[in-house]
């Protein structure tokens, strides 16, 4: 076996997960050319190597820079070997990450050899117009969330009649749990930037920037060193005039991420969104006419340049066209980033992909604190945007949050509106006043002091917040404890009428409970508990505890579980509305 | 004072520029203190107040010292449902601080974040940029000791 090339994935997550030590430990013991590269997705087995041959190359995962890990891989043996999931790789349609994690993301002569720049060149061996219209017939649809279709936003710049136009990549990706814009600058810095340099080609913009949240330290560092590798090959000259591309950082609002709050910020502002009209490709960045995208949508371009349209095009449902990057988290085995096309259901990304065991998940959040929870029952629905915001929730960018059985739905609800009235840059008063009432009302609910018109009020509040909003925070917001009413209402019922949490997680209704029969006394939870809450004759005193699960997830025998209780818990069917 | 303006010599005094300014400040001293503000609404020539108004808005603008240690905990939603609240509650009690705060010894400060988006590693926190996944109370209490231990 004659190793060619061996690949480290050092993206964030490969790195928390401690790749750099694997990657100097395999420098230092051969002299075969080592190379980290951008992230493939499956997080779940990280630190990934793939050993590269002149015919086949073989994966590798969850590696720990000790000896034998190293030398077994050396020598090519199967150990920790990683086979991947044919439930997986059947379903994804790699089109925008093809050719991620195969070389050094900010190496310009491997993207170019990969096929990189080819999307640029064909481009501008085309007429403006007719890229524009090429975009627009591939109905891609911007990958922020909002959907709107690229190829109209481009056609609405290049009609403006400036010579100053400006186009904004937006990559403040603040949603939690929503990963994919930071693995595409990661990973193929390079091919957001043609797709930047095309836009700007088709629309004749003049001034490009990225907004990149500062939370993303490496994938600011990997577009910094593309932008000066793009200019020092003289690659960003576009019909004679060399473009500036320039990186913003942002600085920690998640409102930001509005175009017109990301105009402010850029402009050194408070980034408070204001009334549109005027659309930024009317009055944007410093008054100029100014088009903002997503990463990912920007991403897509060259690919959709290089292949055409129609192939594109060919890929999806009426919904949504070409394949869509997910980010998949929470309660899945196999959780990471996966490449499908559009039109694919919820169940398989869940199921298959994810790896999750039906029946113990009973629903997904989509969107982020935007979005709303889809139940279980729902997971045949396809993903695109159409089918998911008729059930309430949207596409967003990409995030897909799994819910297992024993969280508990009120709970999740509690913590986007915590989220997002935190987040609330305060300028309309709905969603400044409306969505802290609103996250007051669930605190008392999780806390066990909910009252029954709690319920209606949540509702009426959050038609009020949607609809006196002006940007997409505040009108979203109230988004997550709709849905939740509308497919989990008798778990919000559960918690006021009955006073119990049927999850059995929120702490003042719920109780840990040591089953004596089963238990050998080993101690670990003695051990584990951080405020010694376990007493000496094998009970829980749950005065003292703070549910933190410790206990229950050390225990060999399982005979620690959380049973029904807690401060506000009332046991029986009794409601307690003679209580109040 | 004289630092203070330094950093801000590399760039420009646009009023675009107001957020870099205050970021490469905060970069090199770790925090905006009440001079730098001055010393920002000097050099970008704006009142004083707009430059409150910035710092205020945006959550990365930090107005106390912050320890030598800087630990953040990611509240995203993944990690959020894996038990970031606890993991909160350990450090704090452990070091005794709350979040937003740094403790008597000038070692450690405690803040929580948005996301770090590393949300398969979940539940996730950072020390001065460096990230631990897969957090465990024991875990969490080794990596506390060890930054200790460096001192």
């Amino acid at each position: 076996m004659h190793i060619s090339e061996i690949r480290v994935g050092v993206s964030s997550c490969g790195l928390a997960a401690g790749a750099n030590k694997v990657l100097k430990q395999l420098q230092e013991r051969t002299d075969i050319p080592v190379v980290g590269v951008g992230c493939i997705g499956h997080c779940y087995a990280e630190p990934l190597v793939e050993i590269v041959t002149d015919d086949f190359s073989v994966l590798y995962g969850n590696v720990e820079a000790n000896e034998t890990d190293l030398s077994e891989i050396l020598a090519g043996n199967d150990y920790k070997r990683l086979i991947l999931r044919p439930e997986r790789t059947q379903r994804e349609n790699l089109r925008l990450t093809s050719i991620i994690g195969k070389f050094e993301p900010i190496d310009l002569s491997a993207y170019i050899s990969y096929g990189g720049f080819k999307g640029l060149k064909k481009a501008l061996h085309m007429a403006p117009e007719y890229l524009v219209q090429e975009i627009t017939q591939s109905q891609l649809r911007g990958r922020g969330g909002g959907g709107f279709p690229t190829g109209v936003k481009w056609s609405l710049l290049a009609q403006k009649d400036s010579t100053d136009k400006v186009i904004i990549c937006n990559a403040d990706e603040g949603d939690p749990g929503a990963f994919m814009d930071r693995s595409l600058m990661e990973s193929l810095p390079y091919q957001i930037l043609e797709g930047m340099l095309i836009a700007a080609y088709a629309t004749g913009a003049t001034q490009l920037y990225i907004y990149c949240r500062a939370e993303y330290p490496l994938a600011i560092r990997n577009l910094g060193s593309a932008i000066n590798a793009i200019k020092s090959n003289g690659l960003n000259y576009i019909q004679g005039n060399a473009l500036d591309i320039q990186i913003k950082e942002g600085a920690g609002a998640f409102v930001c991420g509005e175009e017109t709050a990301l105009i402010h910020s850029l402009e050194g502002k408070r980034g408070m969104p204001r009334f549109r009209p005027p659309y930024p490709t009317d009055s944007g960045y410093n008054g100029l006419p100014s088009m903002i995208s997503n990463v990912e949508t920007f991403a897509n371009v060259p690919v959709i340049v290089r292949d055409g349209a129609e192939k594109f095009a060919a890929i999806g449902t009426e919904g949504g066209r070409g394949t869509k990057l997910f980010a998949l988290a929470g309660d899945v085995k196999y959780p990471g980033l996966v490449e499908v096309p559009m039109g694919i259901t919820l169940g398989e990304i869940i199921y298959n992909i994810g790896g999750a065991e039906p029946g113990t998940i009973k629903a997904v959040q989509t969107g982020g604190p935007s979005g709303g929870c889809i139940p279980a029952e729902l997971f045949d629905t396809p993903v695109d945007y159409d089918s998911l915001r008729s059930l309430g929730a949207i596409m967003g960018s990409g995030g897909l949050i799994v819910i297992g059985n024993n969280r508990c739905m009120v709970e999740t609800a509690r913590y986007f509106l915590d989220f997002t009235h935190k987040e609330s840059c305060g300028k309309c008063t709905f969603c400044r006043v409306g969505s802290k009432r609103m996250f007051e009302v669930l605190e008392r609910i999780t806390g066990g002091t909910g009252m029954p018109e709690d319920i209606t009020f949540l509702e009426n509040m959050g038609q009020k917040v949607r609809a006196g909003s002006l940007c997409g925070l505040g009108s979203t917001a109230p988004n997550p404890v709709l849905a939740t009413l509308r497919f989990f209402r008798s778990e919000f019922e559960a918690h006021v009428l009955q006073r119990q949490c049927p999850a059995m997680q929120c702490a003042s209704l719920s109780d840990v409970v040591l089953h004596h029969e089963a238990c050998t006394e080993c101690g670990r939870c003695m051990k584990i508990c951080p405020v010694n809450a376990v007493t000496s004759d094998w009970t829980i005193d749950n005065s003292v505890c703070t549910r933190c699960n410790s206990c229950v997830e050390a225990c060999p025998q399982h005979t620690i579980s959380r049973a029904p209780g807690g401060s506000g818990y009332r046991s029986g069917s009794s409601t307690n509305k003679e209580a109040i | 004072m004289e630092n203070t303006l330094s950093h801000l010599k590399h760039i420009d005094s646009d009023k675009g520029n107001i957020i870099k300014g205050l970021q490469l400040i905060q970069k090199n001293e770790g925090y905006l203190s009440d001079r730098a503000l001055e010393i920002c609404s000097h050099y970008f020539s704006v009142p004083l107040v707009e430059i409150q108004g910035i710092v205020t808005f945006y959550s990365q603008f930090k107005r106390t010292k912050p320890g030598k240690y800087q630990i953040s905990i990611c509240d995203g939603t993944a990690c959020h449902l894996k038990g970031a609240t606890l993991i909160l509650d350990w450090i704090a009690t452990e070091l005794n601080i709350g979040a937003g705060e740094t403790d008597s010894t000038g070692l450690f400060s405690l803040e929580t974040v948005a996301c770090l988006g590393c949300c398969s590693l979940a539940p996730v926190m950072s020390v001065n940029g460096d990230i631990f996944g897969n957090l465990s109370r024991k875990g969490v209490l080794q990596i506390l000791k060890r930054y200790k231990r460096q001192g």
